[in-house]
């Protein structure tokens, strides 16, 4: 199997009070076949075995579903391959002698918590500021009593497959969490559940988005072009809509 | 320790509803006075956590990621079954009922099934009213698939992402509820013991994950979804943070549990590629609706697939099951896989691997509906491969997928200690012996929206519960306990890492424990695992400290666990000298290697009890009585 040589250099950081730095290391054991989440694996197995202490990351499912991996690879959040995310890319997509600057994804509403891993906590907030349709269980009328059209329930699909992973936040000249917040907004004012609460949830989650101390969307799609679900900067133009609706009526 | 299952008498499709009748309610005012700890939030945590918290009670919320939603629920990706018969195509209630006994081989409650398969009608209806996109015809209305082990189309899927969905929908219920301040929530936060007081559950410990702090949460119920120990065997299709910690621990304080040995192995998952591969990845099963499985006839045939023509090639799920084709059930699908690969006829680097192709679906249907139906799927496959599915076929091999064994519970979810409910893939309850596609969503969510909220109330109503703090002794004991097992881990500063240990373990499973057994090789691996366990707790290596995050002892924890936890299941597994559903037994077969199960002797759920380290577990049998559906032998052909 081939092998390739890597200069990694990749943020160090004891917890969140303690300012971090770019460390350097080689790996010489690296395979096309990997994910870039096995490739730290393979680091850090060596780091133990040398008895340091191994880099901490984010990640669980491994299979781009779950949002807990981030890692800004390269400057890009999420690395070079279009709508992956980081434990879906591999190292095929890198070259034997390539350097690789990995670092947390940055932004204030996301502190630090150790090396890669920051605090995401801020979306649950933000989400559960109205992010919801208020409905008991047992309360529900049959499924088929509320037809949706296709082409809405495709929308709205499109919008709710946002992962929360943040790197539309990380990839934000203004740290702006616009992408995130417009999927939800847009995918329950697109169906019919979702009117009853619909201005209220506008303003709700816009408030608290902007509570957490993220910034504003002033177009320059970064979110779009990083987001691992392809999630569509119209949603921000739909929450804008929103938003405006509801301020005025 | 008693088995009591607490089936309610009368009529299978009466049973619920006089159940339901029975149980004491509490008070709307007096809810509030009750505290109810749910750990876990997967489909079944963030349900039970939702719906308890709407109903008044308070709800104290704890999961070991960063947020709720990161939960392995989310990872589900075909759909969920739900006796809706919206086709018109002959489903019911009862047919799903029977597709699900038959499916878990004769090895569940009657009753619970039973309720299961009543109770789907209403998920759907509780996932759809909060905003959950499951995919639509033309008309507006829910559309369905198939799915293995059933012949009628009811499974309701939103793309390859129905876990995701249908997660983010129970996520959103509980956030609700945590914006209106009845739901407080822990992230970050990893269960390590039960507290049990007088007999009963009434609070856990818990380890912050980022300050390393040991916390008290005292409660009047403990509710555990914490999910399946398929990660026992290393490479599995779980996340990696997935563990039977906090399951095995209630099992340490004296909860059964319950047929260890059922795990399920998925028959479609991308194939491993190399030593350091950390998890293997699932292709959903709906891919078997329109992908056809196959193999080359010849032996050792190194062509390229579409090289091969089509009279030297064997579609052998087709030929061997004719009835269910390509559709046959997970455990059956599994096994016809890895005979052919036994064979030599393999295909792929190692020739651990078997074909899905595509190309007859794409002739028949065009190219864009199949993207329409699979196309993240496609995307997914050919990142991990670098291979393109919609010209080449995909290569699959079966991975351990899904535990159908857990925690023992009665009809009411309730562990043989009162107090601790055990909800979802975390209990037995289900399954039996093989889980069917689409099953898992629903069991979990039917536990948490629709079960435990009516059971728990008689719990409380009907209990005296004394007023306990988190100064009791029980809390400063187990809190000791953990520790002292954090700093023991710490200072044997030895030579192996955790994940080798956990690798090594992985291999004994999969090789002895694994996809076939045998009574040698299961007698081989509870030797080889003391060993290891042995080793591990002389030579284990652990970086860093206590007082901060740290995976590699978050890891040491569980993986300790899953040493003793791989021998229960072995143990299980050769006593058990029958053949059924995902537990083989290659002693027990027909002529043409199907499975042979012994209803005479072993129609029973076995629940282990722990009787101290070191110590055998003692085996109590609770058996199974098929009034409704009698026990024949599965046949898919």
């Amino acid at each position: 199997m081939k092998k390739m040589t890597l200069h990694l250099r990749i943020w160090r950081q004891k917890d969140a009070n303690t300012p971090g730095k770019l460390v350097s290391y080689t790996l010489n054991d690296v395979t096309p076949e990997m994910s870039f989440l096995e490739m730290l694996d393979v680091l850090n197995e060596h780091l133990v075995a040398k008895g340091e202490e191994p880099v901490e990351f984010d990640n669980d499912c491994r299979e781009g579903i779950c949002g807990m991996c981030s890692l800004v690879i390269n400057g890009i959040p999420h690395g070079p391959e279009h709508a992956t995310a980081t434990c879906q890319l591999h190292m095929r997509h890198f070259k034997d002698g390539d350097t690789i600057t990995i670092e947390p994804f940055r932004a204030k509403p996301f502190p630090v918590v150790k090396d890669l891993v920051v605090d995401r906590s801020a979306f649950d907030r933000i989400l559960a500021a109205g992010g919801y349709i208020s409905v008991n269980a047992g309360s529900a009328p049959d499924a088929n009593s509320i037809p949706i059209p296709k082409e809405v329930a495709d929308e709205a699909m499109d919008a709710a497959a946002c992962i929360g992973c943040g790197a539309c936040v990380a990839a934000c000249p203004n740290a702006s969490a616009s992408l995130f917040v417009s999927a939800k907004i847009s995918q329950l004012a697109l169906l019919p559940q979702g009117q009853p609460e619909r201005k209220r949830r506008a303003l709700r989650m816009i408030e608290q988005m902007d509570r957490e101390g993220f910034g504003d969307c002033s177009n320059h799609a970064e979110c779009e072009a990083v987001c691992p679900k392809e999630i569509s900067i119209a949603h921000i133009a739909r929450m804008r809509r929103e938003y405006m609706k509801a301020m005025l009526c | 320790m008693k088995l009591d299952s607490k089936l309610p008498s009368g009529p299978l499709h009466e049973k619920w509803d006089r159940h339901k009748a029975d149980l004491k309610l509490v008070n709307p005012a007096n809810k509030r006075k009750h505290t109810i700890i749910v750990v876990g939030t997967g489909l079944a945590g963030a349900s039970a956590g939702a719906t308890l918290a709407e109903l008044g009670y308070n709800v104290k919320s704890f999961c070991i990621q960063d947020s709720p939603r990161r939960a392995h629920s989310i990872a589900a990706q075909g759909g969920i079954n739900a006796a809706k018969n919206y086709q018109n195509d002959g489903d019911s209630i009862w047919r799903l009922f029977y597709d699900t006994i038959k499916g878990g081989d004769y090895r569940s409650r009657e009753a619970n099934v039973y309720r299961l398969a009543q109770l789907s009608v209403q998920i759907i209806d509780q996932a759809v009213a909060q905003g959950v996109p499951f995919a639509r015809e033309y008309g507006g209305l829910l559309a369905n698939r198939s799915f293995g082990g059933a012949q009628v189309s009811r499974t309701f899927y939103a793309r390859g992402q129905t876990g995701q969905q249908l997660l983010l929908g129970a996520y959103s219920s509980l956030l609700r509820q945590v914006d209106l301040g009845r739901v407080t929530l822990f992230s970050r936060r990893e269960m390590l013991d039960l507290v049990v007081i007088n007999g009963k559950a009434r609070g856990i410990i818990v380890r912050n994950l980022v300050t390393g702090e040991i916390e008290r949460h005292v409660a009047d119920a403990v509710v555990l979804a914490t999910g399946g120990y398929g990660n026992v065997y290393f490479l599995s299709t779980n996340a990696k943070n997935s563990n039977a910690t906090a399951a095995w621990r209630c099992y340490k304080r004296g909860a059964a549990f319950a047929n260890p040995c059922f795990t399920q192995i998925h028959p479609t998952c991308i194939p491993r590629a190399g030593h350091y591969q950390s998890k293997l990845t699932l292709m959903s099963e709906s891919l078997r609706n329109d992908g056809r499985v196959w193999v080359p006839k010849k032996k050792g045939d190194k062509r390229h697939p579409n090289e091969i023509p089509e009279d030297e090639r064997d579609y052998y799920l087709e030929r061997r099951y004719p009835a269910f084709g390509n559709l046959v059930p997970r455990d059956v699908a599994s096994r016809a896989a890895k005979a052919v690969c036994d064979e030599g006829r393999g295909v792929g680097e190692f020739g651990q691997a078997v074909y899905l192709d595509f190309a007859d679906a794409i002739r028949r249907l065009g190219i864009d509906v199949i993207r329409d139906r699979y196309g993240n799927l496609f995307d997914m496959y050919e990142r991990i491969t670098g291979e393109n599915p919609y010209e080449v076929p995909m290569r699959i091999y079966p991975a351990v997928h899904y535990t159908m064994g857990g925690l023992w519970v009665d009809y009411n979810l309730m562990s043989t200690i009162p107090g601790l409910f055990v909800l979802g893939e975390a209990n037995f309850s289900d399954h039996g012996a093989n889980r069917l596609g689409a099953s898992a969503l629903m069991q979990g969510l039917a536990d948490g929206y629709f079960v435990i909220p009516y059971t728990i109330g008689d719990y409380i109503a009907g209990t005296e519960l004394e007023v306990v703090s988190t100064d009791a002794d029980a809390f400063k004991e187990a809190e000791d306990g953990v520790k002292q097992q954090i700093d023991k881990l710490l200072s044997i500063k030895g030579k192996k890492s955790v994940l080798e240990f956990h690798r090594q373990l992985g291999e004994i499973m999969w090789d002895y424990v694994g996809m076939s057994r045998n009574a040698e090789g299961l007698k081989h691996a509870i030797k080889e695992i003391r060993k290891l366990r042995e080793e591990f707790w002389q030579n284990v290596y652990i970086p860093g400290d206590s007082r901060n995050l740290n995976k590699d002892l978050e890891f040491a924890g569980r993986v300790a666990d899953f040493l003793e936890l791989g021998e229960l299941m072995a143990i299980d597994a050769l006593h058990r000298n029958e053949s059924c559903g995902g537990h083989f037994r290659e002693e027990y077969q027909t002529p043409d290697g199907e499975a042979l199960r012994d209803d005479k002797n072993f129609a029973y759920v076995a629940a282990w009890e722990y009787k101290g380290d070191g110590k055998e577990p003692e085996l109590h049998k609770e058996p199974l009585e098929f009034e409704y559906v009698k026990p024949t032998t599965r046949s898919y052909k």
